[in-house]
């Protein structure tokens, strides 16, 4: 039950993780299949965050009224903890994830809007977004195609 | 022993997690795209409550406007162009898919207990580089913001390699969707007391105070949560609501198409080239205190931000400024190139059906 306690953002960001990927593999629509990327992609986010964090810890960011709220927190925490691991009497939150996520979420807007424009020229070249109607148009140009190059 | 806050955060942190669970499953069961879209933007803002309580600010700030936001609009774009809902797909379809995520996330979970405990402050990923950037950002950059100093002066090149990405899928956005609509937009007709009047007044007191805030965020990155990535973005929404509310050609008239293009790279080139300035300098690719050369360094008045090498840091500090000023040119006008890409295919494609 401990481990459970412990390691409960580990599991839930593995069943929103499994979420999105379902999504992408049992989901036709090609609009769906990037709504489930992004929330594939999302976990990876929340994964990166929870080690991030640092139990009694603050935002990183050392501006004096941080400190007073940081402190506070830091009062909580049991004798000799704050002075091996805080800065200052603060303990902050792992910086660096932030900065990785924080660029990546960017990132992630940018290449969902290219997923999607791919999705709206396959709707116009094949008239759906449907992975299943697309392979049947493409089987029946196919058909077409060997049909008029049959001797 | 803990104290109240701390234990508070602990249960806040079950409960949104929890949440976050829910909503993705609610969007893996629901087939119709709107609910998914909305659901998906819901997501975003719990996400953004939850980072709060993991301390990363800054994210939280980027999740709540890029999640909420932006990629809701560019989503919504999408389903206007493509339409319709899900098609029904058959159960026995989906057993296999299921089956593969089950499979995977019992062994994902079961690797995850080799993980060190949640909030654990000597675990590898906390006690050595990440410790490292908070002692030494106040004396090697500056900022308050530990997470502005690491994103543009120490992960400076990394941050760059993101903004060409970003430049480059609304490149690839343009390429396919087109810069803008291809006809020329007819002026919209002009009727009195339309239904819309209450939306544009709201609008048009709104749009100035976001864009306002936008600038409030880019300049205040050093000292608090923000940062040229969200201002980027925020900026962008400004944009769009205007599109959204007074129509693409009033749009286009204020901010043209070619400038939003031409600004996007402008941003990307002002970040490398002041990299270039650093190296020309006799530094490293990106290292903000060669900034300067001495010469300029010298013309500067001593009093004006006191001695550029004890504390004050001028190079550092004007190397961030610079950079975060051409993320914040790339982003904002990469969504904007992004959402003429969407808004003027739509008008198109109903140019073409008349």
């Amino acid at each position: 039950m401990s481990e459970f306690l412990t390691h409960f953002n580990y599991i839930a960001v593995v069943i929103i993780m499994m979420t999105g990927l379902f999504i992408v593999f049992s989901s036709g629509n090609l609009i769906k299949r990037m709504i489930g990327l992004a929330l594939f992609q999302s976990s990876a986010a929340l994964f990166y965050i929870s080690l991030a964090k640092v139990t009694g810890g603050t935002a990183p960011i050392t501006l004096e009224a941080a400190s007073e709220a940081g402190r506070a927190l830091a009062a909580e925490q049991v004798p000799g903890y704050v002075a091996q691991h805080g800065i200052d009497g603060v303990v902050y939150s792992n910086p660096l994830p932030h900065v990785l996520i924080l660029t990546a979420i960017v990132v992630g807007v940018a290449t969902l809007a290219v997923g999607l424009a791919i999705a709206v020229r396959v709707r116009e070249a094949y008239g759906t977004v449907e992975a299943d109607e697309i392979n049947a148009v493409s089987r029946i140009d196919a058909a077409g195609l060997q049909a008029e190059h049959a001797p | 022993m803990t104290g109240f806050a701390v234990e508070m955060s602990a249960a806040l942190n079950v409960v949104l997690l929890l949440m976050l669970v829910a909503i993705g499953l609610a969007v893996a069961h629901t087939r119709n795209l709107l609910t998914a879209i909305l659901l998906m933007s819901v997501y975003s803002l719990v996400s953004a409550a939850w980072l709060m309580v993991m301390d990363a600010a800054d994210v939280a700030f980027t999740e709540a406007v890029v999640g909420a936001g932006a990629s809701t609009i560019i989503l919504l774009g999408a389903i206007l162009l493509t339409r319709g809902a899900t098609a029904r797909v058959d159960w026995r379809a989906m057993v296999a898919p299921a089956l593969l995520a089950v499979i995977t996330g019992g062994l994902l979970i079961y690797a995850s207990l080799g993980l060190p405990e949640f909030g654990d402050p000597s675990s590898p990923a906390n006690a050595y580089v990440g410790r490292m950037y908070l002692e030494r950002t106040g004396e090697e950059v500056g900022p308050h913001n530990v997470v502005t100093a690491v994103l543009a002066s120490y992960r400076g090149f990394d941050t760059l390699g993101e903004t060409v990405v970003i430049f480059a899928a609304g490149l690839g956005v343009a390429l396919m969707l087109g810069f803008g609509p291809r006809a020329t937009l007819a002026p919209a007709p002009e009727k009195m007391g339309d239904h819309h009047v209450v939306l544009r007044v709201a609008a048009k007191m709104l749009i100035p105070l976001i864009t306002l805030y936008a600038f409030y965020v880019q300049f205040h990155g050093d000292l608090g949560a923000g940062g040229a990535f969200q201002a980027g973005v925020i900026l962008a929404v400004a944009v769009i609501l205007y599109g959204l509310v007074f129509g693409l050609r009033e749009t286009i008239a204020a901010v043209p198409v070619k400038a939003a293009r031409s600004v996007a790279a402008l941003g990307v080139m002002l970040y490398a080239g002041i990299g270039v300035i650093c190296m020309v300098n006799g530094g490293a690719f990106l290292d903000y205190d060669y900034l300067f050369s001495p010469q300029v360094e010298a013309m500067i008045p001593a009093n004006l931000l006191g001695d550029p090498h004890e504390e004050h840091h001028w190079g550092q500090h004007f190397g961030i400024l610079f950079v975060e000023l051409g993320v914040l040119l790339t982003v904002s006008s990469t969504i904007v190139t992004i959402f003429y890409g969407f808004a003027g295919r739509s008008i198109d494609a109903e140019e073409a059906k008349r």
